[in-house]
């Protein structure tokens, strides 16, 4: 074992500040809340007692200030949305005008460079294969598996199996997948699970992650391995909120399997069915992890996200970079007003 | 739940009778078929991991030249791996024990301060009358859609450079050099993470009675005690499922560790080690299964453990709408 505790001590000494930190912030706020107001009601009580002595006619007690407590119980919030989202993004948006070293301004340059270069076209359509093959494909294969665990023995195991990727990070994922995707020349023995397939069935290995459009393909399975557990979970939800007298209704009159799937099943989890749709959608177009990983953007894989970092922190491009993240804002606005939009039309017909 | 078969009208036609069993026969080829399916997804949704597993445990030779799959033929089981990948001295090995604890001290501030400051805001947005508080509300709802990469770029110049406007220093540069750069993962991911934190608590915040909120308010308890004594324990459950939320995000964040953390061995976290390892050496097997398994032990424990209430939190965060 060589593991010196001695180096770790400067980051416990950081936790432990950062802990204190917490505990003072947070604690000194409601203290403070608690303290203050009840410093200025004694002293409001003082004078009102002051003044019904010395028989003058007793005031109005004034409204206790609610917007005061609101400012402070909004204040680390408000604070920290301002100077780490709101104003970052409004110079990221300024940035994408401006040149790589962010002093002179280029106009539409960057947009332009990112519609005219041929890399970073394939880039777009990498990343609108991603975002309409992965939230279909992740949907359809958690609704497939909610409709057809619902209700048999061992449920909850069932559905852990298929959730469980939900905890593992991109990273993680893109490890254990790029293991099933490994390499071996024909010679040699396969290590991994997928050449061993294509082997044993009389086939020759291939470089999976090499061949382009395959490999997008290939990576794109691992965003749906992860996110179909997350559709699963809402869809089952969803299925089991389905009042049981329609259901039964529709058992009585003798519905096939299909017909119950198709008639009731589906209408009925639309709007979980739009949210999950939605909320992979939104996932899948800032996927970065995956491909950095298995890829890191080589061979026709890059996607948005992955070129934005590369553009911004690699390359010292931070106009080009900024665009690509403006042109992503872009792309999830959307997506977001069509969500807005059927909650809206649900709330109406609700 | 239990569904009842509903009762046949005893002593019906001979053919109802007929046409009843031969769809409970279906019916019943039906669920095998079903669970069938259901099976062969499972084992393969599980496969992938579940080789990684059995491979970290394999020595390096056997990793290397042959499948996982030949471990059942031949088992050779090792712990060699995880000692390498965790405490190994070459640079090569990892030393994934030191990153460990840069993801653990990068985790916990990470999932306290915007739970605390998300709940408080959550209750203000709720609870208390003032002008202006659907627009605060749709604000921060708003927000969250911003991406976080659009935040990046000006956020990391924040940090070294501080904020100037018009000659006039609003913040200065934070000037941090080793552990300290904490500090700024724990700023940047508590920022992300608070419009989706007080979006979800202000669902369960705002279902509370209403009842109860004006009991205490007639019994004269300023909003900071009512926050406190009643709101705090009401929510327990949300709190629970949004810091399980964010404890499995940011333990599994690669980004914004990468740009705020740096790559160093002093504060970057397992999942900026792994990456690197992956990325330069790809082939070594050995360290990446065991490696990928010390990153994904965490988390998993934390997820088995607490499942119940993660789907509580995302079921809140999503089907409500």
């Amino acid at each position: 074992m060589n593991f010196d505790f001695a180096d770790q001590t400067p980051k416990l000494m950081m936790l432990l500040w950062g802990l204190i930190a917490f505990a003072v912030v947070v604690g000194g706020l409601l203290m403070l809340l608690d303290a203050v107001p009840a410093f200025f009601a004694r002293r409001r009580e003082a004078r009102f007692v002051a003044a019904s002595a010395s028989g003058a006619p007793p005031r109005r007690r004034a409204k206790p200030r609610e917007g005061l407590f609101a400012l402070f119980f909004l204040l680390p919030t408000v604070l920290l949305l301002m100077i780490g989202l709101v104003v970052p993004a409004l110079r990221t948006t300024l940035l994408s005008f401006m040149d790589g070293s962010s002093q002179n301004f280029v106009g539409l340059d960057n947009y332009r460079w990112m519609f005219a270069d041929d890399a970073i076209v394939r880039v777009l359509l990498n990343t609108l294969v991603w975002v309409t093959l992965v939230p279909l494909a992740a949907s359809c294969m958690g609704l497939l598996y909610a409709v057809l665990v619902d209700k048999v023995r061992l449920e909850a195991v069932a559905k852990s199996l298929i959730f469980m990727p939900m905890a593992i990070s991109f990273v993680g994922a893109s490890i254990i997948w790029k293991f099933v995707y490994a390499f071996r020349s024909q010679e040699q023995e396969q290590i991994g699970l997928l050449n061993q397939i294509m082997v044993s069935l009389g086939g020759e290995p291939r470089q999976w992650l090499l061949d382009s459009p395959l490999n997008t393909l290939l990576l794109l399975v691992i965003m749906v391995w992860i996110q179909a557990g997350f559709a699963m979970v809402v869809l089952s939800a969803a299925i089991k909120a389905i009042p049981a007298d329609i259901i039964e209704a529709a058992r009585l009159d003798g519905v096939s399997p299909w017909q119950m799937f198709r008639q009731i099943t589906l209408p009925s989890i639309r709007p979980a069915l739009i949210v999950v749709v939605v909320t992979i959608s939104i996932a899948t177009l800032k996927v970065f992890d995956i491909v950095r990983t298995t890829t890191n953007g080589n061979y026709d894989t890059s996607v948005i996200a992955n070129e934005m970092y590369n553009q911004a922190f690699r390359y010292g491009q931070n106009g080009q970079g900024s665009a690509l993240a403006v042109f992503l804002f872009v792309l999830v606005v959307p997506i977001v007003i069509f969500q807005i939009r059927n909650i809206r039309q649900q709330r109406r017909e609700a | 739940m239990t569904t009842t078969t509903p009762p046949v009208a005893a002593g019906s036609q001979a053919t109802s009778e007929q046409s009843t069993r031969a769809s409970r026969v279906r019916k019943r080829l039906n669920t095998r078929a079903a669970s069938l399916i259901a099976i062969i997804i499972a084992v393969v949704w599980t496969i992938p991991t579940f080789g990684l597993l059995v491979s970290s445990f394999r020595p390096e030779n056997q990793i290397k030249t042959s499948g996982w799959w030949t471990f059942f033929r031949d088992p050779q089981f090792t712990l060699d791996n995880y000692q390498d990948v965790l405490f190994g001295q070459s640079s090569s090995s990892g030393q994934l024990a030191g990153y460990f604890v840069n993801s653990l001290v990068i985790t916990l501030p990470a999932v306290l301060f915007p739970l605390a400051f998300a709940a408080l805001a959550a209750y203000a947005l709720a609870w208390i009358n003032f002008r202006g508080r659907d627009w605060v509300y749709i604000g921060i709802f708003a927000l969250q859609i911003v991406p976080l990469q659009m935040a990046l770029v000006p956020l990391l110049s924040f940090f070294s450079r501080g904020v100037s406007l018009g000659g006039v220093t609003l913040m200065p540069a934070w000037n941090l050099d080793g552990a300290q750069n904490f500090a700024q993962v724990w700023f940047a991911h508590t920022c992300f993470a608070l419009p989706f934190a007080v979006y979800l608590l202000h669902n369960f915040v705002s279902q509370l009675p209403k009842d109860l909120m004006e009991a205490a308010r007639v019994d004269g308890a300023t909003h900071p005690k009512i926050f406190r004594t009643i709101v705090l324990p009401l929510i327990a459950p949300a709190l629970a499922a949004f810091g399980i939320f964010q404890f499995l995000w940011v333990w599994n964040d690669l980004l914004v560790a990468l740009i705020f953390a740096g790559g160093s061995d002093v504060t970057a976290p397992l999942t900026v080690r792994l990456a690197e390892l992956a990325g330069t050496r790809g082939n070594e097997w050995q360290r990446l299964t065991a490696g990928a398994f010390v990153s994904i032990v965490v988390p998993l424990i934390v997820f088995l453990s607490l499942q119940r209430y993660f789907v509580r939190g995302l079921l809140a965060g999503s089907v409500k709408g």
